[in-house]
């Protein structure tokens, strides 16, 4: 019987890993890499509650969020080639076009 | 024995995103996040998510990591270039305020005490969840394959020249 308290701390810990990186980190692929890691410590949270009340309900909602991480890293790597084809770059320091 | 085995796939979960994030070879970061995904569906196995730890390893380790790997070799970007961190006063508050975050989550999980017993209904076999998933999660489903397809449109618009 693993503990809520000890799977929560991880799904934490990992969220925060991937806020880092996606905070400190220039690469639009390694931005989307810590999204990644964001998004599988959020998972660990639904199916650590899952588990300790005893309801299926937090194991359908991972399978739903995989799906959009699939959609999302599939767009941001097309929009990471483009980018690389009209910049010759993906840091997202220099891509300043969207902003004002 | 399956605290052992929990603590173990978590210090390598934990070992592999910060491989992640600090590795400055773009092809490294990702096969640890792989190594990362093996230790999380690892996981899923403790916690009788059994179709969720199978699609973490055939979604995940399968096929978004390669994903990752195929866009990464064929932009062939040089390591020290495209992956220099440029410390400035802005990043260091922003990894100073996760780390702040990262104190309350742990303070915030320590006071979650759920009062019922884990029973063995909970079991997440692919019968459970695929009963679930087609009966009153049915809508959600077909949502997200309207999703997959707007995804793989948008890809396809995205990466050819000329349509």
């Amino acid at each position: 019987m693993i503990s809520l308290t000890h799977l929560l701390a991880l799904s934490g810990i990992l969220f925060v890993i991937g806020l880092i990186g996606t905070i400190t980190r220039r690469n639009i692929i390694m931005i989307l890499l810590s999204l990644e890691i964001i998004l599988n410590g959020v998972n660990i949270a639904f199916v650590a509650f899952s588990y300790a009340l005893g309801n299926l309900t937090g194991q359908i909602i991972v399978f739903f969020v995989m799906i959009v991480a699939a959609v999302e890293v599939t767009v941001g790597l097309a929009i990471a080639v483009v980018l690389v084809q009209q910049m010759g770059q993906t840091n997202a320091d220099e891509l300043k076009l969207l902003k004002w | 024995m399956t605290q052992n085995i929990f603590y173990l796939l978590a210090a390598l979960s934990i070992a592999g995103a910060l491989g992640v994030i600090l590795a400055r070879n773009p092809v490294y970061a990702v096969l640890s996040l792989v190594a990362t995904m093996f230790a999380i569906s690892g996981i899923f196995l403790l916690l009788h998510a059994y179709f969720v730890a199978a699609i973490q390893i055939l979604v995940y380790a399968g096929a978004v990591l390669v994903l990752f790997l195929f866009v990464v070799m064929l932009l062939d970007m040089a390591p020290e270039t495209m992956f220099r961190m440029k410390i400035n006063t802005l990043k260091i508050g922003g990894a100073l305020f996760s780390l702040f975050l990262l104190w309350e989550i742990l303070t915030a999980a320590g006071f979650f005490t759920i009062p019922s017993a884990n029973d063995n209904s909970s079991q997440g076999t692919t019968a459970a969840v695929g009963k679930l998933l087609f009966t009153r999660y049915a809508l959600p489903f077909e949502l997200a394959s309207i999703l997959l397809l707007v995804g793989i449109i948008g890809a396809i618009v995205l990466a050819k020249k000329k349509l």
